[in-house]
C-alpha cells in the first residue's frame, strides 16, 4: 500500500501539464498493488471529468468576459451581492422596494436562497483566507465548479447502482453532456447549477440508505434534500419521485425492514427540515404536491405495524385486523379528499398541473406558455442536448430491468418519470439528463464488458494495446474517457474470471465492435464541444455578430442602455419594460422597474401588456397610474435580432386579454387574413400600439442599405407600414449604437399639448407666498426650461469656511 | 369477545418473547405516542394559533416515534441479518446523531 499511496500525489501533479507520463506510471504500478491502482484510476478520471467539465464551460467566459448571463442570474446576483454586503438576517428580512414598483418585493421570503448562501459562503470562506476575490467572480464559476461534485455524485450513485465502471462512465458523460451544460456555463448563476448537485447527492444517500437500512445514511438523505430544497423548487421531484420508489416496491411485494427506517427516518426529517426555508413555508402539509409523501409514510408505517402483529399473531387472527386495516385505509382516503375540497390542502398549483395536462397553461395561464422553455421538447433537442445518450439509455434500462433489485426499481423509475417530464417541457430536460447519463454509462459498460472479456483470457495484454492504439485520437479529444476505457480493461483483468460463454465471439467482431464504440464515444465527445461552444455560451447580454470576413463584432447595446439609465436618470426613476428584463434593469441600472422575471403577480404583468397593447393615450394613462417615468423597449429591426419585443408582442396582448377582455382582443392584432404584419397591411390596432410606435420611432427615416426601402426591418423582413408619426406623450431619451435598446422618458402633464379646457372650468393655482425676496439667490419667478444650472466653483465653499 | 381473545394473547405472547431492551424501547415508544396524542387534542380543542409551535411539537413527536421505531427494529435480534453491518451500538449512534438533527431544528422552528 504504502509505496502506491506515495505514488497517488505524485503522479496528480504531472497529470496536469501532460497526460501521456501518468499513463506510463500507471503501467509500472499496474505490477505493484491492485487495489491502490484501481482507487488511483478512479481518481483520475473523476478529476480530469471535473477538469474537462471546467474547462468546457468557459466558452462564455473565453470569448466575451466574466459577466452574468441573461435573465434570472442577474437577480440571484443582486441578491447575492446584497447579503454580502448587508449580511445573512439583513439579507431574510430583506424588502426591495425596486421592485414591483407600487408594490415591492418581499426577497427574503420569495427565494430559494441555497444559491445565495452557497456562494455567500465560498466568498467568506476565501476571504477569511485572506484571499481577496470578488462575489462576481465566484458567482461566475459556481456552476463549473458544481458541475464536477455532480459528475462525482452521478459516479458514487451509478456505482451503487451498478458497477464502478459504469459510474465512471456515468461520470464522464454528465461532465460534459449538453442537457447539463446548457444550464451550468461559467456565468450562468441560477439555481439549477447547484440543484443538480444536490439531486443527484440526494438521490445517492437515498439508494445508500435503502441498501443499508441506516438511520445515519437517510438522516444524511434528509440533509441533502434540505440543501436542495433551498436550492430549486425542483425538489417536488424527490419528494415524489421517493415516495413512488417505496410505493412501487410495496406494491413489489419488496418490503423490508431496511426501507422502513430509511424512508420514514428521511420523510419525517424532511419534512422538518423543509419547512425551514421561508419560501417553503408549510407548503409541505398544506399542498397536494407533498401530501403523495405523506401518504406512503402513512402507509408504510400501517404495513409495518401489520409485518410485526404477523410476527407474534396466528393467521386467522389476522383476519380481525385485515378488516380494520382496510376500513381505516378508505377513512384517511376521504379525509384527504375531503380537505382538499374544503380548501385546507391546497389542491395542484398551475405549474404542477400543467405537467399532467399539457394544454393546460395554454389556455388558463399564458404567462407560463410564454416562457420558450416551458414550450413541449421536440424530437431535435432530445438529440441535440444528449445525443448518442439518448440511443444507448434505453439499454441500461433494460439491463437494470433484467438484474432488478431494490434500488434499480428507482432507477427505473427514475428514468420513466423524468423522461415524461422532459417531454412536457424543455426546462425539465435537465433533469432527465442525470438519469440518461447514468443509464448510458450502464449500457456502455455492459457493451465493453461483453466485448472485451474474452479478449483477456485469449490474448490479454496484446490486445488491450491494440485498442489503446485506436483510442489514442479520443484521448487527445477527452482524456477522462479515454482513461476510463483502460480502467475498465484492467478492471476486468483483475477482477473478473471470465465465465465459460460457448459461443466464442470472433475476434474480428469484437474488434469491430470496440472500435465502433469508441468512434461513438468520440463523436459523442464532439458533438458535446460543438453544442456547448455554439449553443449555450451566448451570455445574451452581450451579443456578437459575424461579419462576411469571418471578423466579430461584438454588440454591447444593452449594457450601453443601462448604464445610460444609471448615469442620466434620478435615482428613484421608474422604468417599464416587459418583465423579461425587470431583472436586467435592477441589477445593472439600478433602477425600480414595474414587473421583473419574478412573475408572481399575473395582474401586473396585465397592466404592463395592456400598456404596450394599447394607443398612444390609453397608455398614458396606465402608465402615469403607474408613476412610470421612463419605458425601455428591445428592437431588433435595425440589426436582424430576433428576439425583441415586437416578437414577443402578441404574448403581451394575450396576457393583457386575459386580465383585460374589454380593452383588448387579440384578434385586433392580426389582419382579416390571421396574420401578424408590422407593414403597411398590418392591423390599425397594431401600427396604433404603443409598443409599434416606440420600436418604430424614427426608423422610418432609417435606410439601412441602399437595395432596400427605408424603414426595413430586418427581423421580420418587412418594410414598416407606419413610418411617420410623432410622438405625444413620450420622447425619445436614448437610443442605443445598434438601436437595440430603446429607452423613452415619459412626459409631464405640463409638457405637452393637453386638451383645450375653456377658461371657465379652469382652476388656476397661486403659490400662496407669491412675494420673494430679491436678497435671495433665486431671484427669478419663472425658469427657462433646459437653462444650464451653474455650478460655482470655489467661492460659496470659501465663504462658508470664512 | 374474540377480539379481547386476540389482544389477551398477543400480550402474553408480548411479555413472553420480547428481549428486555426492546421493552424499554417499546416503553419510550408508548410515552411518545401518548405526548403526541395530548399535542394533538389540545390542538384539536384549543386550536393551532401558533401553527409553527404546534407543528414542530407534534412532528418532533412523530419523529422521535418513528426514530424509536428504527432503532427497534435495528436492535431487534431478529432482524440481524436485514440490518448487515449496523451493530445495536452503531444503531444507537445513528438513532442520536438523527436525534441531534431533529431538535435542532425543532428548536429553530418553534419560534
Amino acid at each position: 500500500m504504502i509505496p502506491n499511496k506515495a505514488s497517488a500525489p505524485y503522479t496528480k501533479k504531472v497529470l496536469f501539464p501532460d497526460k501521456k507520463p501518468p499513463s506510463k506510471q500507471m503501467k509500472s504500478s499496474t505490477l505493484t498493488n491492485a487495489a491502490g491502482l484501481s482507487s488511483l484510476i478512479t481518481f483520475t478520471i473523476l478529476l480530469l471529468a471535473w477538469i474537462s467539465g471546467f474547462a468546457s464551460r468557459l466558452f462564455a467566459v473565453i470569448r466575451f468576459e466574466s459577466i452574468i448571463h441573461e435573465f434570472d442570474p442577474w437577480f440571484n446576483y443582486r441578491a447575492t451581492a446584497y447579503m454580502v454586503q448587508h449580511g445573512f438576517y439583513n439579507f431574510l428580512n430583506w424588502f426591495d422596494e425596486r421592485a414591483w414598483y407600487p408594490l415591492g418585493r418581499i426577497v427574503g421570503g420569495t427565494v430559494y436562497p441555497g444559491l445565495m448562501i452557497t456562494s455567500g459562503t465560498i466568498h467568506y470562506i476565501l476571504h477569511s483566507l485572506n484571499i481577496p476575490i470578488h462575489i462576481r467572480d465566484i458567482c461566475v464559476f459556481l456552476a463549473p465548479i458544481f458541475s464536477g461534485l455532480t459528475a462525482i455524485s452521478t459516479y458514487l450513485l451509478t456505482k451503487e447502482l451498478w458497477s464502478a465502471g459504469a459510474g465512471l462512465f456515468a461520470a464522464c458523460f454528465i461532465a460534459i453532456v449538453p442537457g447539463y451544460i446548457s444550464r451550468s456555463v461559467a456565468g450562468s448563476y441560477d439555481n439549477e447549477g447547484i440543484a443538480i448537485f444536490a439531486l443527484q447527492f440526494t438521490y445517492y444517500l437515498w439508494v445508500k440508505s435503502v441498501k443499508t437500512g441506516s438511520i445515519f445514511w437517510a438522516s444524511m438523505t434528509a440533509l441533502s434534500y434540505f440543501y436542495m430544497v433551498s436550492a430549486w423548487g425542483g425538489y417536488v421531484f424527490i419528494i415524489n419521485l421517493i415516495p413512488f420508489h417505496v410505493f412501487a416496491l410495496l406494491v413489489m411485494n419488496r418490503y423490508s425492514n431496511r426501507l422502513f427506517t430509511s424512508y420514514t427516518t428521511f420523510y419525517i426529517l424532511g419534512l422538518l427540515l423543509s419547512m425551514q426555508i421561508p419560501f417553503v413555508g408549510f407548503q409541505p402539509i398544506r399542498t397536494s404536491e407533498h401530501m403523495a409523501a405523506g401518504g406512503v409514510f402513512g402507509l408504510l408505517i400501517f404495513v409495518a405495524a401489520l409485518r410485526y402483529l404477523r410476527t407474534v399473531l396466528t393467521k386467522s387472527e389476522m383476519k380481525y385486523f385485515g378488516g380494520v386495516v382496510a376500513v381505516t385505509a378508505a377513512i384517511l382516503l376521504l379525509i384527504l379528499i375531503a380537505l382538499t375540497y374544503t380548501g385546507v390542502v391546497a389542491p395542484w398549483s398551475g405549474r404542477f398541473y400543467s405537467l399532467w395536462d399539457t394544454g393546460y397553461a395554454k389556455i388558463h395561464i399564458p404567462i407560463i406558455a410564454s416562457v420558450s422553455e416551458h414550450q413541449p421538447t421536440t424530437w431535435f433537442s432530445f438529440f441535440f442536448d444528449l445525443q448518442i445518450l439518448v440511443t444507448t439509455f434505453p439499454v441500461g434500462l433494460w439491463y437494470c430491468i433484467k438484474h432488478i433489485n431494490d434500488e434499480r426499481v428507482f432507477v427505473i423509475l427514475y428514468a420513466i418519470s423524468a423522461v415524461y417530464f422532459a417531454g412536457v417541457m424543455v426546462r425539465l430536460m435537465l433533469t432527465l439528463t442525470p438519469v440518461v447519463c447514468m443509464l448510458a454509462g450502464v449500457a456502455f459498460s455492459g457493451l465493453l464488458e461483453l466485448y472485451l472479456k474474452e479478449e483477456d483470457r485469449e490474448n490479454g495484454d496484446r490486445e488491450g494495446d491494440g485498442s489503446e492504439e485506436e483510442s489514442e485520437e479520443e484521448r487527445e479529444r477527452s482524456p477522462g474517457r479515454a482513461l476510463y476505457d483502460k480502467a475498465g480493461k484492467l478492471r476486468r483483468m483483475k477482477h473478473e474470471r471470465p465465465k465459460g460463454s460457448g459461443d466464442g465471439l470472433g475476434a474480428n467482431l469484437r474488434n469491430g465492435v470496440v472500435i465502433g464504440i469508441l468512434m461513438l464515444l468520440m463523436m459523442f465527445t464532439v458533438h458535446c464541444t460543438w453544442v456547448t461552444s455554439n449553443a449555450y455560451s451566448s451570455p445574451s447580454i452581450v451579443l456578437a455578430s459575424y461579419s462576411n470576413d469571418g471578423g466579430k463584432s461584438i454588440l454591447d447595446d444593452f449594457r450601453e442602455a443601462y448604464y445610460w439609465l444609471a448615469q442620466n436618470t434620478p435615482n428613484d426613476a421608474r422604468v417599464m419594460s416587459w418583465w423579461d428584463y425587470g431583472y436586467q434593469i435592477a441589477g445593472m441600472a439600478n433602477r425600480t422597474t414595474l414587473v421583473d422575471n419574478n412573475t408572481w403577480n399575473n395582474s401586473h404583468i396585465a397592466l404592463v401588456g395592456k400598456a404596450m397593447s394599447s394607443n398612444e393615450s390609453a397608455a398614458y394613462e396606465i402608465m402615469t397610474s403607474l408613476d412610470v417615468d421612463y419605458v425601455l423597449v428591445i428592437f431588433g429591426g435595425m440589426i436582424g435580432y430576433s428576439g425583441d419585443d415586437v416578437n414577443k408582442f402578441l404574448w403581451m396582448v394575450r396576457i393583457a386579454e386575459g386580465e383585460h377582455p374589454h380593452d383588448i382582443r387579440e384578434s385586433d392584432y392580426f389582419t382579416e387574413r390571421g396574420e401578424f404584419r408590422v407593414d403597411s397591411e398590418g392591423s390599425p390596432t397594431l401600427l396604433n400600439s404603443l409598443m409599434y410606435k416606440l420600436s418604430y420611432y424614427r426608423f422610418g427615416e432609417v435606410k439601412i442599405d441602399y437595395r432596400s426601402p427605408s424603414g426595413y426591418d430586418r427581423t421580420r423582413n418587412a418594410e414598416i407600414g407606419n413610418k411617420n408619426f410623432q410622438l405625444t406623450y413620450l420622447e425619445e431619451a436614448y437610443t442605443t449604437e445598434h438601436w437595440l435598446v430603446r429607452i423613452y422618458r415619459v412626459k409631464k402633464p405640463d409638457e405637452f399639448n393637453r386638451p383645450r379646457i375653456p377658461i371657465s372650468e379652469r382652476t388656476i393655482t397661486r403659490r400662496t407666498n407669491s412675494y420673494i425676496s430679491k436678497k435671495t439667490a433665486r431671484r427669478k419667478k419663472g425658469f427657462i426650461k433646459g437653462r444650464p444650472t451653474v455650478v460655482k466653483g470655489q467661492k460659496p465653499q470659501r465663504r462658508t469656511k470664512n | 369477545m374474540s377480539a379481547l381473545n386476540v389482544v389477551g394473547k398477543f400480550w402474553q405472547e408480548y411479555t413472553k418473547s420480547t428481549p428486555k431492551k426492546l421493552k424499554i424501547i417499546d416503553a419510550y415508544l408508548l410515552y411518545v405516542f401518548l405526548t403526541g396524542v395530548i399535542q394533538f387534542e389540545y390542538c384539536c380543542l384549543v386550536g393551532t394559533f401558533p401553527f409553527n409551535s404546534f407543528l414542530s411539537g407534534f412532528i418532533s413527536c412523530i419523529s422521535c416515534f418513528v426514530l424509536g421505531v428504527c432503532l427497534r427494529l435495528q436492535v431487534n435480534p431478529q432482524n440481524k441479518s436485514q440490518f448487515y453491518g449496523i451493530s445495536p451500538e452503531r444503531g444507537f449512534a445513528d438513532f442520536i446523531f438523527a436525534h441531534i438533527i431533529l431538535h435542532i431544528v425543532v428548536m429553530n422552528f418553534i419560534g
